[in-house]
């Protein structure tokens, strides 16, 4: 968080929050007595208070939703559901920006000029509304929403990649690599580009909460993961009907995501200061791209 | 001087329209290439398939994609939108409707935003490293990442169940949803207060959200300067603190945010989709949503395009002001 005079510490909180929350996510619905997905007793279960127990004494830690189902079991199965998307999302879309961003600067001319240009356009209308619209047109699911954030989320890698590596082409160890018979593509994947990689590793941790966040808004319009399938977007729409006679069933799940995109956020931070980067305080959400507020 | 700016301008509103219209072409092409049928959603479904082709002819979609995009095409170089499938209305008088909704909600949320973002990452960064700022970080970092769909529904949560339990004077009894008092008949100062009064949600959640982030680019952008050699040289030759912090360090600040308050809008007009689902209001979310799920092409095409034309003219804006704002970035 701070910068210059005091060093980055090593951000253990963060970092164990993620470890509990993808061992919780993995763990959880595996060892969970009741199936997260089946409607059982409805009349009996439903809408159960966190903390309460339900009529065969199990203990409902997050209470139940309108289907009588655990809302906790389900978070950790929506987490499954919502990190992996998030992950995914983002990381797929640091490897595109940075293969786009690292070949339009070693090439340039015809193929940086149209890469960029493509990366303009798309920087013109807001993430979220190119999110819908390519969402909302193609058939609605998991793998619909990894393609989306892939296809929207590169631009900003690819410009900062771009930059970084126009930066490090001239260095002396590069017509060095050259002189020594190093091809072209060697020269930029092997001696290039391994210097040109830390604003994209920023960029990329820092997507996370981002992706994450857009994948919730997805699901929370009913255009992402869809029921009976649980995703913390999802499940906060799925509790929109109670929320004010039973506001568990869509503020937990909706913690849980606050507590990991804020995780991710710290250690975003943290890495942005560990290499060295100006901190802009204004990581999340934008990785030199405006993204949409979520 | 007038000359250079005057050329330059015109090449960047040349620039712009270019992109603009690759943009819509971009647009016209992922959603027309997109599968699924708009003919389906306006036939009732015992209608034959000589219905069905008969009303894609109406559509003008039996045509080759080359020829709808040069209709399309030359229908909005005269300005023409379209007729919205499913409304049957023309989409400029649809968009007329939503825009002033969305983009007064981003313009009220975004100036909340920077009147309480930049004060309190301008304390933060006089607090720097004291436990008001940790304090204030781990908070806003929270908000920032909270979803203002969720926030939104939490706060329905309070100031409906929550006020009805708690007993919170009606004042404080916030109505959830749309935009005016259903049924009322008052005009004037009264309906005002009736949707600045629906209107305090929506628009706090987006400020909240949106200050959040703008508390953190102030803070690092404050303490960032605050260690610049001006600042020391300033501090060196005696200025008092106050000199330092307004005509230094505020000097220096400043420019970046106006510029950034101009690229921030098109992002707030855009995620007020949420807030406007989750309060009922008949924004540009909702014509954009309910669009989309009819493909209906021309609405979605004319949204997108509004979108679009609010990011470049930000871009542009941002553009123009820099070197207004900030003299060494004046060519």
């Amino acid at each position: 968080m701070t910068k210059g005079s005091r060093t980055a510490r090593t951000p253990w909180g963060p970092l164990a929050t993620l470890v509990a929350i993808a061992l919780g996510a993995i763990l959880v619905p595996m060892l969970a007595a009741q199936d997260p997905l089946a409607i059982g007793d409805v009349l009996a279960r439903r809408l159960l208070p966190p903390l309460s127990r339900g009529p065969e004494g199990s203990v409902h830690l997050l209470g139940t939703d309108g289907f009588g189902r655990d809302v906790f079991v389900r978070a950790m199965l929506g987490g499954r559901l919502s990190l992996a998307v998030g992950v995914a999302g983002s990381i797929l879309a640091g490897a595109a920006g940075t293969l786009v961003g690292a070949v339009a600067a070693w090439r340039g001319g015809v193929t940086d000029r149209l890469t960029m240009g493509l990366a303009d356009v798309l920087l013109s209308v807001p993430r979220l509304v190119l999110l819908l619209v390519c969402a909302a047109l193609w058939a609605p699911g998991v793998t619909t929403v990894i393609v989306v954030l892939v296809a929207t989320g590169w631009m900003g890698v690819a410009r900062l990649v771009r930059a970084e590596v126009q930066g490090v082409r001239s260095r002396a160890y590069i017509d060095a690599a050259v002189a020594l018979g190093s091809s072209e593509w060697r020269t930029l994947f092997r001696h290039a580009l391994p210097n040109a990689l830390a604003p994209a590793v920023v960029a990329t941790t820092l997507g996370v909460g981002n992706a994450v966040l857009l994948e919730s808004g997805l699901s929370f319009l009913g255009l992402g993961v869809q029921p009976p399938a649980p995703s913390w977007g999802n499940m906060i729409a799925g509790g929109r009907e109670v929320i004010v006679t039973s506001p568990w069933v869509s503020l937990a799940p909706g913690l849980l995501l606050i507590v990991t995109v804020v995780a991710s956020t710290l250690l975003g931070d943290w890495l942005q200061a560990r290499l060295g980067m100006r901190d802009t305080g204004y990581g999340l959400r934008d990785a030199d791209q405006r993204t949409s507020i979520v | 001087m007038p000359s250079s700016l005057l050329t330059s301008t015109a090449r960047r509103l040349g620039g712009a329209l270019v992109l603009f219209w690759l943009v819509l072409t971009l647009t016209f092409a992922l959603v027309r290439l997109a599968p699924g049928d708009p003919a389906a959603f306006l036939i009732p479904p015992t209608a034959t398939p000589a219905d069905a082709a008969r009303v894609r002819a109406a559509l003008g979609l039996d045509q080759p994609l080359l020829v709808q995009y040069a209709h399309w095409a030359a229908d909005m170089l005269r300005g023409d939108l379209g007729t919205s499938f499913s409304l049957g209305r023309p989409v400029g008088s649809v968009l007329r409707e939503a825009l002033p909704v969305s983009i007064g909600l981003g313009a009220a949320s975004l100036l909340l935003t920077f009147l309480v973002g930049v004060p309190l990452g301008l304390l933060q960064a006089a607090w720097h490293g004291r436990r008001a700022d940790r304090a204030i970080t781990m908070l806003s970092t929270a908000v920032y990442a909270a979803p203002t769909f969720w926030l939104a529904l939490a706060l329905v949560a309070v100031f409906t169940y929550g006020a009805a339990t708690w007993g919170l004077p009606p004042a404080l009894r916030l109505p959830a949803f749309g935009l005016r008092t259903p049924g009322a008949t008052a005009s004037g100062t009264a309906a005002l207060l009736d949707v600045i009064r629906h209107a305090i949600l929506p628009v706090g959640i987006l400020a909240a959200v949106g200050a959040a982030g703008i508390a953190r680019y102030a803070r690092a952008s404050a303490v960032e300067l605050a260690g610049e050699d001006f600042i020391r040289t300033a501090r060196a030759k005696g200025a008092s603190p106050r000199a330092v912090t307004y005509r230094h360090l505020l000097r220096n600040l400043w420019p970046p945010l106006i510029v950034l308050f101009a690229l921030a809008l098109p992002g707030v007009v855009a995620g007020s989709v949420f807030v406007e689902s989750v309060f009922a209001w008949p924004g540009m979310g909702r014509v954009m949503l309910s669009a989309i799920a009819a493909r209906d092409y021309p609405l979605v095409l004319g949204a997108t395009s509004a979108y679009a034309a609010i990011v470049i003219l930000a871009n542009l804006s941002a553009e123009v002001l820099l070197p207004i704002v900030d003299p060494r970035r004046a060519r």
